[in-house]
């Protein structure tokens, strides 16, 4: 009876084995640093868009963004200058990163209330968590993107 | 020895130190109880899970009859009518049966045929936008329309109910809503229903006559709503255990959780995420979600769930933007921002409440799951869905958690507040 040895073979079977384990736990490392909530200072009510076209400042209805009910917000858009920004084309989409779905409605712009205010109808969230709101902004200065992240 | 009591001594002291830190750690145990105590974040938890939470109950303004008294009593009546059916044996109670919760404890609902889903419960759905397993209704009195119409539960017709209510309810019916039309000269029985006879006969009859009927159709609707928003939860052993919590008082043994009743409640707000969709105070974010349910046995196609209801809602006879609803255009706002199209739809169904469902075996859309364990197995292995991705991932809880959490749900059962039945045939 002859016990098992490492053979060179072996060992450079094992080190691969090992190679490849850690490039998979390195990708599901990076694959939960992805769905990881982003750090204290991207949340908040007032952001500046992905390129800096824009600067704009949700209010929703009341202090706290209530869970399950349907609410109206008022999204104010102004250009990197502070110019109010009434004038513009904007559609709203949003979701839960962490849980890989959406927005339980589909809200929308209905109004521009003047002074760069826009009314927002259809909000609603239906569960506590991380939540990623995105208003889509298109103008005369071009389209970017706003992304609000939620903490309810 | 003066030195080895000055090590006792230290050492005494040492263990002293350990005990009181031990004790002051454990602060969230005090001694003797075994009790542990809740953070505040997850106090607020609690609390918005409490019925004492719950808003009070949400106007319908697509029914202006939802609050009338005497609406509610004849709603009570046709509720328990088995007349309104085709075979004169099936009433709206006999699926959801009172002594049940208003459901029938069987996977499928037996009216005059077998239904494809399985009957759901009424206590606490006037606070939900959405009615049916898959939405399909976005009121109550649009919902209790659904089966009186269907071949396979109450299987009549809204002529035939229409000479019901002129026979047996003539006066209570224009009391609440005014003149009856006067039905001379129609046949026993026309609708639009399935049936191809009865509807040809609905086809004959003039526009302005269909019109009359629906209108009657659509009353019998609001006043079985009517009653039905009266049918409520009553706070169970969960709702005076949280408020012992946020009152902080010592608990009596009324309002007392056992270790593994706390532990499963622990779970349910924590480590099995079932507050994501099972949250409020009535345990339901009344959205729609896959859980990877599998098929009911024996049904093709496959159920694709809200796929199909979102695209019923939009387009319902009775939804709130119908001529029969009393909603100003202001007032439909959850279906105008409803989200009809989308993967996410798919074989996605409505999130039940817990509120007694311990009680409701057996389980899921088509009474697929029989027992609770097995509802809490399947939860914790996250099967993939047979159409449509599911939403759920493995909890990898032991069974002993899976135990503490079948304890928990059994604390959220209780009485339901039902309108008398004493003016009932």
């Amino acid at each position: 009876m002859t016990t098992p040895r490492s053979t060179p073979r072996s060992s450079a079977r094992r080190t691969a084995l090992g190679l490849a384990l850690a490039a998979g736990l390195a990708f599901v490392g990076a694959c939960s640093m992805f769905m990881r909530m982003p750090a204290e200072q991207e949340f908040g009510r007032e952001r500046t868009s992905t390129t800096g076209l824009y600067r704009a400042v949700i209010r929703p209805d009341g202090d706290s963004i209530p869970v399950g009910k349907l609410q109206r917000w008022t999204l104010h858009l102004e250009t990197a200058e502070g110019a109010p920004l009434d004038s513009a084309t904007v559609s709203v989409d949003g979701g839960m990163p962490q849980h890989g779905h959406g927005l339980p409605t589909k809200p929308a712009v209905t109004a521009s209330l003047g002074n760069g205010d826009h009314r927002v109808d259809g909000m609603k969230f239906n569960m506590t968590g991380w939540w990623v709101v995105k208003f889509r902004v298109q103008s005369a200065m071009g389209a970017d993107s706003v992304v609000f992240n939620l903490k309810l | 020895m003066r030195r080895y009591s000055r090590l006792a001594a230290a050492l005494e002291l040492g263990v002293v130190a350990v005990l009181l830190f031990l004790t002051t750690a454990s602060g969230a145990r005090p001694a003797g109880s075994g009790r542990v105590l809740w953070t505040s974040a997850e106090r607020a938890t609690l609390r918005s899970l409490s019925l004492a939470s719950l808003a009070p109950l949400p106007s319908d303004p697509s029914n202006r009859f939802a609050d009338d008294d005497a609406a509610a009593t004849l709603g009570g009546r046709l509720f328990f009518d088995t007349r309104l059916s085709s075979n004169g044996k099936v009433s709206c109670g006999t699926c959801h049966l009172p002594e049940l919760g208003f459901q029938d404890g069987v996977p499928l609902g037996v009216g005059v045929g077998t239904a494809g889903r399985r009957t759901m419960p009424i206590a606490g759905t006037a606070y939900s936008p959405w009615q049916f397993w898959d939405g399909r209704a976005d009121s109550q009195w649009s919902q209790a329309l659904g089966p009186l119409e269907s071949p396979v539960e109450h299987g009549g017709d809204r002529v035939q109910y229409a000479h019901r209510i002129a026979g047996d309810y003539k006066r209570e019916y224009e009391s609440v809503f005014g003149k009856f039309p006067d039905l001379r000269g129609l046949p026993a029985q026309a609708g639009p229903v399935e049936d191809a006879v009865r509807r040809a006969s609905w086809d004959r009859i003039a526009p302005s006559r269909r019109e009359e009927i629906t209108r009657v159709y659509a009353n019998i609707g609001k006043a079985i709503a009517a009653f039905e928003r009266r049918v409520r939860f009553t706070p169970s052993r969960f709702d005076r255990y949280v408020e012992a919590v946020l009152a902080r008082r010592p608990e009596t043994p009324a309002d007392s959780f056992s270790a593994d009743e706390e532990a499963g409640l622990r779970l349910f707000i924590g480590k099995a995420s079932c507050t994501n969709c099972h949250n409020g105070a009535l345990l339901t974010d009344d959205h729609f979600h896959n859980t990877g349910v599998p098929a009911a046995k024996g049904t093709t196609p496959l159920d694709s769930g809200r796929t199909v209801g979102a695209r019923q809602v939009a387009r319902a006879e009775f939804n709130c933007t119908s001529r029969y609803s009393d909603a100003g255009p202001a007032d439909c706002a959850e279906l105008k921002y409803a989200v009809l199209e989308g993967p996410e739809l798919v074989r996605a169904f409505k999130t039940p409440s817990l509120r007694n469902a311990a009680t409701r075996a057996p389980f899921m859309h088509a009474g697929q799951i029989a027992t609770l364990p097995a509802v809490l197995s399947h939860y914790n292995r996250a099967p993939a869905a047979p159409a449509g991705t599911s939403e759920l991932k493995p909890l990898r809880l032991s069974e002993r958690e899976l135990r503490q959490l079948e304890a928990f749900l059994k604390t959220l059962v209780s009485p339901l507040d039902v309108p008398s039945r004493d003016s009932l045939p």
